[in-house]
């Protein structure tokens, strides 16, 4: 204990102190801050580049998600719109055919009804000619009939018998 | 350019293979130094002292034949009724005199004192010198490698700085050095002082290198001896006190002279042992680093005085190795100190700025003051 109480120098202590506290106002001036400084801004550079990759994935994540969603979403459409047409195609077949089949029934209406005309037609002329037939035919009877005298008088007896009788 | 990295690398590591080894071959060689040959056990105890004690010249070798001494004097500056500056080169390795204004001063044992003309000194009952000391700012061997510390930690540190303003990420000496100030802030500086670590970072970091590289200095056969000197010590550990008071918030002072939570007769008891303690802490962190690094060099200097002492051929080679062994040892101890200090400040300063908002009376009463 003497032996360090002798060997304390005041003067070494005295220039320590001045020296570190020179030192550390100097160094902080001209190194740690400067440092410290940059190493922050470093990890916060690093923190932030972090923070927005990870911003840009959730945002990219996000993106996906909606094309998926819009691509759903036309899909969903198209399909719709398959269907749709379809059904209108099914539609207009269906309308066509009750269509055709109308027009068909009409026509065949329309032609029977025609016919029938021309039927009656042909009938009627039939029957004139007909009647025109008998007339000529029974002119020709009438006449071979009463070509005679003799036959005419018998024709006017057996009318008046007929008379009498009725 | 990875090439010349590479080529670099390996060449710091050569330079720092050589002087580790170099340390034991050099530091041998003084042994057989000095006035005569250094071969007995009070002669190398001496030696050790010498080597320990702080020096006024900056000495490689010296030549135990002719008695020259290789290294330069360093400026002697004393206060004695007045200023007085000289070279220690006039003191011829204490054998002369040097006489400013009538007065003569004698150097004895790496130290000044005043004597008569003939250069008497008187001895106390302890055998310790009782001539008078002038005041002594000589810019002594210690002084000078503290200098040069300072100057080399500006220099890198400030270039590591300026590295920063046209890259994020330093190259060179830097990607060495940004990890230890990573280190540093993160492990000792964050943890132990909390949100306001920014404010004594700098303090932490410039006290963790300073001690580091002059432990680090120690190892090296300049045989300088700065941080085993306890006026250094004494001033660092007075540095970490005074900061730790000043930044001393209310919570502090009243947990030092009015304990929360406890009994009021505790509360009278607890006082002066915390008072006590504000002085404790600092002066453990002096008292262990000086203890440490002057443990280490005295066990250096020994086992390499054992070979001389021995001077065999079986105690040389082994007592050879151990000093290497031991050597490694205190590389990790120069690393070791330097951290427990700064990471100790650490601790009392974040002691000092804590905030205790959580402590509410009615938790504590139930917790038994160890």
């Amino acid at each position: 204990m003497e032996k360090l109480v002798n060997d304390f120098s005041f003067g070494l202590f005295f220039w320590q102190i001045i020296i570190l506290v020179v030192l550390v106002i100097l160094l902080k001036k001209l190194a740690w801050k400067p440092i410290l400084d940059a190493l922050n801004a470093r990890e916060q550079g690093i923190q932030d580049a972090l923070e927005s990759a990870e911003n840009a994935r959730k945002e990219m994540q996000n993106l996906q998600a909606d094309n998926e969603k819009l691509l759903q979403e036309a899909r969903m459409e198209r399909d719709s719109m398959i269907k749709e047409a379809r059904q209108i195609k099914e539609k207009m077949i269906a309308e066509a055919k009750e269509d055709a089949q109308r027009e068909g029934e009409k026509m065949i209406q329309q032609a029977k009804a025609t016919i029938q005309t021309e039927k009656n037609a042909a009938l009627a002329d039939i029957k004139n000619q007909v009647a025109t037939l008998s007339i000529q035919i029974a002119e020709k009877v009438v006449r071979e009939e009463l070509s005679t005298n003799a036959k005419q008088e018998r024709l006017v007896e057996d009318m008046l018998d007929d008379v009498t009788l009725n | 350019m990875q090439k010349e990295n590479v080529a670099n690398f390996l060449l710091a590591c050569l330079l720092m293979f050589v002087s580790f080894n170099s340390q034991a071959f050099t530091a041998k060689e003084p042994q057989e130094g000095g006035d005569a040959k250094v071969n007995t056990e009070e002669e190398i105890k001496e030696y050790i002292d010498h080597h320990l004690a702080d020096s006024h010249y900056v000495n490689f070798f010296s030549d135990g034949e002719t008695g020259a001494h290789y290294g330069f004097p360093l400026p002697v500056i004393i206060w004695d009724d007045g200023l007085k500056v000289f070279s220690s080169g006039r003191f011829h390795h204490g054998e002369d005199l040097v006489e400013i204004d009538g007065q003569h001063y004698r150097y004895y044992h790496s130290k000044i004192y005043k004597t008569d003309a003939e250069g008497t000194i008187t001895y106390n009952e302890n055998g310790f010198p009782a001539n008078e000391r002038p005041l002594d700012f000589s810019i002594t061997k210690n002084v000078l490698y503290m200098l040069v510390v300072s100057i080399l930690m500006l220099l890198v540190f400030g270039g590591l700085a300026r590295q920063y303003k046209n890259r994020n990420i330093p190259k060179g000496s830097g990607r060495v050095l940004e990890p230890l100030v990573l280190y540093v802030r993160d492990e000792i500086a964050k943890p132990n002082i909390g949100k306001n670590y920014r404010k004594y970072t700098g303090f932490l970091l410039t006290v963790f290198f300073f001690i580091w590289i002059l432990n680090l200095l120690g190892m090296t056969p300049l045989g300088v001896n700065v941080t085993g000197n306890i006026a250094v010590t004494m001033a660092l550990a007075l540095i970490t006190f005074f900061i730790v008071q000043f930044s001393g918030t209310k919570d502090y002072w009243k947990h030092i002279f009015w304990m929360p939570g406890v009994p009021v007769p505790m509360k009278i008891i607890l006082a002066p042992i915390e008072v006590l303690g504000m002085f404790t802490k600092p002066f453990a962190l002096m008292i262990r680093l000086f203890a440490n690094m002057t443990a280490g060099h005295v066990i250096i200097m020994t086992l390499l005085g054992l070979i001389v002492v021995f001077q065999n051929w079986i105690a040389g080679p082994a007592f050879f190795g151990f000093t290497i062994f031991i050597s490694i040892i205190e590389l990790l101890v120069a690393f070791l100190q330097a951290y427990i200090f700064t990471l100790l400040s650490a601790l009392y300063i974040g002691m000092a700025v804590e905030e205790h908002d959580d402590h509410h009376p009615a938790d504590n009463e139930d917790i038994p003051v160890l």
